[in-house]
Formats: structure tokens, C-alpha cells, sequence
């Protein structure tokens, strides 16, 4: 069994006012686009210019919301550095491929291949602070945020770490959103974000963004809430097996699905997956509110950080947006989990309590 | 009492064979896999050599019995083929008799596939069915799919040191009672990213590769793949089963010196063997040989060395880096050299350092230039280190 862990401190740069925001999720923008994009900070104020002059978009919103995490749980060098992104650093990437192409393989910048390695975020928040401790990059589509929060709890459990800031990354080009669209897993025309449950097309409203926490193993002052467990399952053969593993997860936490107050599901405006959320919601989980998340973020593969974000607001908070709100819990919100799935392929959930 | 991690099964497939018998066999015969490529499209593809696999798309697909119209990536092919060997290799029929994990490791994913088509991706349909093979969990999921693994799967991506640390965390977690067996490994295959990449930071040497020589001038890209099953010793006594070598000891530190240089002192590779040294309980005199992780370059070998020397002061054990067979087989390295070292001891053999001559004058420490036969190889101690300040050890040892 691993040990819950507690969540000291929180920093996320989305589409929505998360990162400087003074109160939580106040003025919800509703968006009418094709792919939802950060509202970037004032960088300069958070990282060095030098730095920040190399740094593309995706490290950015990486290593500032690390270093926001880190001063709100008052950390200066956490025990690891353990990050999850789906698809690393498009623009880097996209950009020495395209020069590659069009230069016939001459002239090329050795700095936008170095930036596309995907552990380059974790590897820079390490190298602005000087932690020379674990650091570790998962890269499996809507599992890299989660086997990056798995990690962080065992380490915590295992006792070599107290510490750890652990994090969930994506960015969005328009060449990438175009590649992804084409293909069905992206909507093709603009959506309401606000309307994304009644969409009628294939495709998910996409997002990006970028969420760090510091999990550590003792309560303090700036504690949100507990992260309890994750788990991840992949191509269960139906929504049988969805819910007999959704329910075994909790038995092992000593829980029944009646017990989670408020389930904040990953619907996304896919048409053909959407319903899976229904049906589960519909099988097991008909005493607990409902929610939603990626009207406010986005489509993207690290998007559940987003969602640990928002959940640990409202956990600490007591408040729950009307805008995430489809079926409103019954009780007090005690208990979260949180549940995502791509493509009825990768399956995940985060429990998450009060503390 | 904790559970003790036990390898019981290897598969490869690098330049130096298609399997671990055919690997084993060059190791042993020096016959490095470095030469000139056949398969690359680059114009930088007759300015360099390369431990390239000499088998086609369509014939890794055939050794697979995947239909050649399939969308599969080369990186994912060579994954499923080492994958499958030790999966094969640990004796293992029932994959869903224990709870079972599969980690995974590359650096570019199935970009070996997205850099010939982009501009198809971008302009026409005409490949549209690798767009999904471009990620870098892609080739995790195909092996996966393979093998019957349902119960984990999960992909690390941390460049050089990628597939030592998919090996460190499915050790933790079957010592966490969350799994009890893991195939963990690594795979990448050669692409013209890569090699621009790399060729940008000016750090290839047109010639073969001489790691640790005072006159080294850089590595050679290579491509393989590399997969080590994981057990629990608990389930190994319940099977009956004889296992190959234990995972005694691990470890991931970050140089935080820059992005790609490591530092002067080593000091992230310094702390590596450093934490796998102790979380093993060994002793530094009770290393038998090091596989470093020696890629040849200028500024890698002084480092390591000079972290060498920090660790183990002036009695290093007997080192040498099989990059001179391999090349730098990137996000196969880890599990790969892992492998090597299983072989070590398994034959109690040390392979050796090809192509060394010279001693780096500032550190002034030689490897194992000949192969060393019937020396007891009780435990050996094997470097990875990656972009990003990125740096692994990991410690097996003969049970």
C-alpha cells in the first residue's frame, strides 16, 4: 500500500486566471476556438531573463509553475523533481524538424533539439535551483501525469523522500492541433467550451497547461488537501471491468463508491467517449456529484494535473464552480476522485480527500 | 522483510545480434556492429558510421508476423522483439499468472516514422496512420499488446539514462508489493533527428568510437533495444525458478551543471554510484567491473572518470565501455549495457573497451582492452547518464 500523501503547495498556468489569481477560479472564460490556450504570468517575474530568453513555451509554463508550487509549500529543493508530459516539447520539436526539411539538414540550431528531449523541464527547474536529487520524466500519453504522481508517493512511502514537487505538462501548436484534428482525435471546427457535453462530433476540445504540487508526507500550514491514491489500467474490455477496477481501487482504500462525494470526470466534447463517464457515473457512482474539467482546460494528455489542481481548491476551499458542476454533491465535499480515460484505452483516477 | 529483485530474463537486439546467443557471441569475439549505415535517409549518412540493425522495416515486421501495410514504427518493432525474448528467456507462459508491469524507454518514440512522413502529416492523408505512432508511449503499448500485459504500463523518457531508470522503477515497485514481475528495458532506433541533433552539438566521431582514449573525438549513434524481466523473489521460489543475477542496488541523481555538458567534477554521476552503493550494502572493493557509460566523447569520459575516481579513489575496479560494439543505443543504452553486465556475470567474462590506446592524461585510468575470461564476477556496477543533467546507476550482483 502506498502512503497519502499531502499536497503543501500548488502552482497552474491554463487557459484560465489559476496562476496569480487571487481567488479560486472566479471569472471562468468561456471560450468559442478550436484549442483553448494558456493565459501566460508576466514570466520575468517568476524566472531569471537570461534563462527565460532560451526557454519555448512549454518549459516556461513548466518551470514557473514548478517554482510557484515550491515557494507556496515554502520548499527550496525538493527530495525529486518528477514530471509528466504526453508529448514533450512540440514546438521545439516541430521546429528542428521543419529547418531539417527545409535546409536539407544544413543550418541547423543545436537549441531547439536539446529543448525537445522531454525530461528538459524537470531539468531545468533543477538546474535554476541547483537539486541535484531524483528527476524523473514519464511520457505515456494520459498516463504521464499519474505515473509521475505514483513515483512521487512511493518515494514518500519508501521514506527517501519528504519532499517532491510533481508535475503534469502539454503544449498545443497549430501544427500539431491540425495533425491531431485530421485524424479525429481533435475537433475540426471552434466549440463553446461551455457547451462541450452537448457537442455533437468526434474529437476533443483541446487544451494545454501546465500544474506542479509539492506532495509530501506531513501536514503543514499551507496544506490543500491529501492525495489518497492514483491507479491506471489499461483497455479494460468493458465498462464491467471500468467499474470492478474503479471500485476494487477504493475497497483497497478502505472505501465504497458511495463514499466519494464528488467525481470530476474528464469529459472532453468527444462524442464517442464521452458516454463512458456517463455510464460509470450511471453504474456506480449515482450518490456522488458529478463534475467536469476540461471545459475549463482543455483536451491534453498531462490534463488531470489540471484537474488535482482545481480538486485541491476545492477540497481546501469548500467551493465548487457552478461551471464543473453537472450533478451537485449531496454532501459536504470530503472526498474527490477523479477519473480520465483517452480513447477507452488508458483509464485513470486520482483520490484525493480533505485534510 | 523487504522483497529481494531478481532478473530472470534478458532479450536484446542491437547491431551485435538479433538475440542475447548472437550478442553474446560478437561481445565475445570482438565484432562491433559499428560501420556505415543502409538504412539511414540523410544527407550526414556516408559522413558517419553507426551500430545500425541490418534488417529493413519490412523485415522486422516479418520476423514479428506483422502484416507490411500495418502501421508500426521501427522503434516499436525492435521493442517487440527483445521485449518478446526475455519474456520468452524467464520461462515465462502465463503472463496474467502475477501481476505483471511493462516500463518502457525511448528518447524519440516513433520519430523514426513522423520525421519521413511530417510533411505528408501536414500537407496530405497519404500516412496518416503514424500520426498516433509518434509518441513516445506508442511502442510501450504495441509490446504490451504483444505480450498480454494489462495490469501496468508506463513509459520513462530522461535521453541517455532512460532505460536504467525504467529498471530502478519496476524494481520499486514490485518492492512495493504493487507488482510482482516487470519487463523494463528501453528501445530507440536510428532517425535523421537524432543524428542532426547530435551532429549540431558537434559531438560525433566520423571514425569509430574510441571511449576513455586520450585522442577520442566524439560517439557513434547506434539503435537496438533491450528488455530485462523483474521478479519478485517470493514468486521465483514459488515457480521453482533459477534467476540470473540480483538488483541489489539503484540510483538517479540530477549534475544540474547545464543542459547537456556534464560538470567538471561529476558531480552528478559522483552522487549516482555513490546512493546505488549504498542502498546495495556493498562495499566499493566489492565491484568486479564497471560498464561505464563511455559514449567517447570529450567531455563524458574526463567527467565520469573524475567521478570514478571521487567514488572509488585509486583502486577502481576493472571498467570498460561496450560502446565500441553498440554505439550509443540512447534510450536502449541502460537496459541494454544492463544486460551486458548480466553476461558478465553470468559467464563471470568482462567485455572490453574497443579501440583504447591511450589514457586520458588528467585522469589517468585505463579499461579493459581484452576480453577477460574465468574472473568471478560477483558484482557489477553499470553507468547511464542523459541530457538534462540526468544521471543512473544501477548495481547487479551473482546470487
Amino acid at each position: 500500500m502506498i502512503n497519502s500523501v499531502y499536497i503543501n503547495g500548488l502552482g497552474a498556468i491554463s487557459p484560465q486566471e489559476t496562476f496569480s489569481a487571487d481567488s479560486f477560479l472566479k471569472n471562468i472564460i468561456d471560450y468559442n476556438q478550436k484549442y483553448l490556450e494558456i493565459i501566460p504570468p508576466v514570466y520575468k517575474e517568476y524566472i531569471d531573463p537570461k534563462a527565460l530568453r532560451r526557454m519555448s513555451k512549454i518549459v516556461r509554463m513548466g518551470v514557473a509553475s514548478g517554482f510557484m508550487a515550491l515557494k507556496q509549500a515554502n520548499i527550496e529543493i525538493p527530495d525529486a523533481i518528477n514530471t509528466g508530459t504526453g508529448l514533450g516539447c512540440q514546438a521545439d520539436t516541430e521546429k528542428f524538424l521543419q529547418t531539417m526539411i527545409d535546409n536539407d539538414e544544413t543550418l541547423l540550431n543545436p537549441s531547439s533539439f536539446i529543448q525537445s528531449t522531454h525530461n528538459t523541464i524537470g531539468g531545468q527547474i533543477a538546474l535554476a535551483i541547483g537539486c541535484n536529487n531524483y528527476n524523473m520524466a514519464y511520457v505515456h500519453r494520459t498516463f504521464s501525469f499519474e505515473t509521475a504522481l505514483l513515483d512521487s508517493m512511493m518515494m514518500i512511502t519508501e521514506g527517501t523522500a519528504k519532499n517532491v514537487l510533481v508535475g503534469g505538462v502539454d503544449e498545443i501548436t497549430e501544427e500539431s492541433y491540425y495533425i491531431r484534428a485530421k485524424i479525429g482525435h481533435l475537433k475540426n471546427e471552434a466549440e463553446q467550451s461551455s457547451n462541450i457535453l452537448n457537442s455533437k462530433t468526434i474529437g476533443a476540445l483541446c487544451g494545454e497547461g501546465a500544474a506542479f504540487a509539492v506532495v509530501s508526507d506531513s501536514k503543514t500550514e499551507t496544506s490543500y488537501c491529501k492525495i489518497d491514491g492514483v491507479s491506471m489500467f489499461y483497455k479494460p474490455v468493458d465498462t464491467l471491468e471500468i467499474a470492478a477496477k474503479i471500485t476494487s481501487f477504493l475497497q483497497e482504500h478502505n472505501l465504497t463508491p458511495q463514499d466519494i462525494d464528488f467525481v470530476i470526470s474528464g469529459f472532453n466534447g468527444d462524442i464517442e467517449y464521452d458516454g463512458i463517464y456517463r455510464m460509470i457515473n450511471e453504474k456506480i457512482f449515482e450518490h456522488s456529484g458529478l463534475g467536469m474539467y476540461k471545459n475549463l482546460c482543455g483536451e491534453y494528455d498531462t490534463s488531470s494535473a489540471f484537474a488535482t489542481w482545481m480538486a485541491a481548491n476545492i477540497l481546501k476551499f469548500k467551493e465548487i464552480p457552478s461551471e464543473i458542476i453537472i450533478k451537485k454533491p449531496l454532501n459536504k465535499v470530503k472526498r474527490v476522485l477523479i477519473y480520465n480515460q483517452f480513447h477507452n484505452v488508458n483509464h485513470s483516477i486520482i483520490l484525493m480527500s480533505e485534510c | 522483510m523487504q522483497r529481494r529483485v531478481l532478473i530472470t530474463g534478458l532479450g536484446t537486439i542491437s547491431s551485435i545480434g538479433m538475440n542475447i546467443e548472437e550478442t553474446l557471441d560478437s561481445l565475445l569475439n570482438k565484432r562491433s556492429g559499428i560501420k556505415k549505415s543502409k538504412n539511414l535517409q540523410s544527407v550526414h549518412k556516408d559522413d558517419f558510421v553507426f551500430g545500425e540493425i541490418p534488417l529493413t522495416l519490412s523485415e522486422l515486421k516479418d520476423m514479428l508476423n506483422i502484416p507490411q501495410h500495418e502501421a508500426y514504427s521501427r522503434t516499436s518493432l525492435l521493442a517487440m522483439l527483445a521485449a518478446k525474448e526475455a519474456v520468452d528467456n524467464a520461462g515465462i507462459s502465463d503472463i496474467n499468472k502475477y501481476r505483471t508491469g511493462l516500463l518502457s524507454a525511448s528518447t524519440v518514440g516513433g520519430m523514426d516514422r513522423s520525421e519521413l512522413y511530417y510533411s505528408d502529416f501536414l500537407t496530405n492523408d497519404t500516412q496518416n496512420k503514424y500520426i498516433d505512432s509518434h509518441h513516445c508511449g506508442d511502442h510501450t503499448e504495441k509490446v504490451a499488446d504483444l505480450l498480454g500485459i494489462k495490469d501496468f504500463t508506463s513509459t520513462i523518457s530522461t535521453a541517455c539514462s532512460s532505460s536504467i531508470n525504467t529498471i530502478m522503477f519496476g524494481a520499486r515497485l514490485i518492492k512495493l508489493g504493487i507488482l510482482d514481475r516487470v519487463i523494463a528495458g528501453g528501445v530507440d532506433s536510428l532517425s535523421k533527428f537524432t543524428l542532426n541533433g547530435f551532429n549540431t552539438l558537434m559531438i560525433l566521431d566520423r571514425e569509430h568510437c574510441r571511449p576513455f582514449d586520450e585522442t577520442r573525438s566524439g560517439l557513434n549513434l547506434g539503435e537496438g533495444a533491450g528488455y530485462v524481466v523483474l521478479e519478485a523473489d517470493d514468486i521465483i521460489e514459488k515457480e521453482g525458478k533459477t534467476a540470473i543475477c540480483e538488483l541489489k542496488g539503484y540510483a538517479n541523481a540530477n549534475d544540474a551543471f547545464h543542459q547537456t555538458a556534464s560538470s567538471p567534477t561529476g558531480e552528478g554521476a559522483f552522487l549516482a554510484m555513490t546512493k546505488a552503493l549504498k542502498l546495495s550494502g556493498l562495499n566499493k572493493d566489492d565491484i568486479s567491473y564497471i560498464n561505464v557509460h563511455g559514449t567517447g566523447t570529450g567531455n563524458n569520459d574526463l567527467s565520469e572518470g573524475i567521478a570514478m575516481k571521487r567514488v572509488f579513489g585509486e583502486n577502481i575496479p576493472p571498467f570498460s565501455s561496450t560502446k565500441g560494439y553498440t554505439g550509443h543505443t540512447l534510450g536502449a543504452a541502460g537496459s541494454i549495457e544492463t544486460i551486458f553486465g548480466a553476461l558478465a556475470i553470468k559467464h563471470n567474462t568482462i567485455f572490453p573497451n574497443l579501440n583504447f590506446v591511450n589514457t586520458i592524461e588528467e585522469i589517468g585510468i585505463r579499461p579493459e582492452t581484452d576480453i577477460i575470461t574465468n574472473r568471478e564476477i560477483k558484482n557489477v556496477l553499470s553507468n547511464s547518464f542523459g541530457f538534462g543533467g540526468n544521471n543512473s546507476t544501477l548495481i547487479i550482483s551473482k546470487i
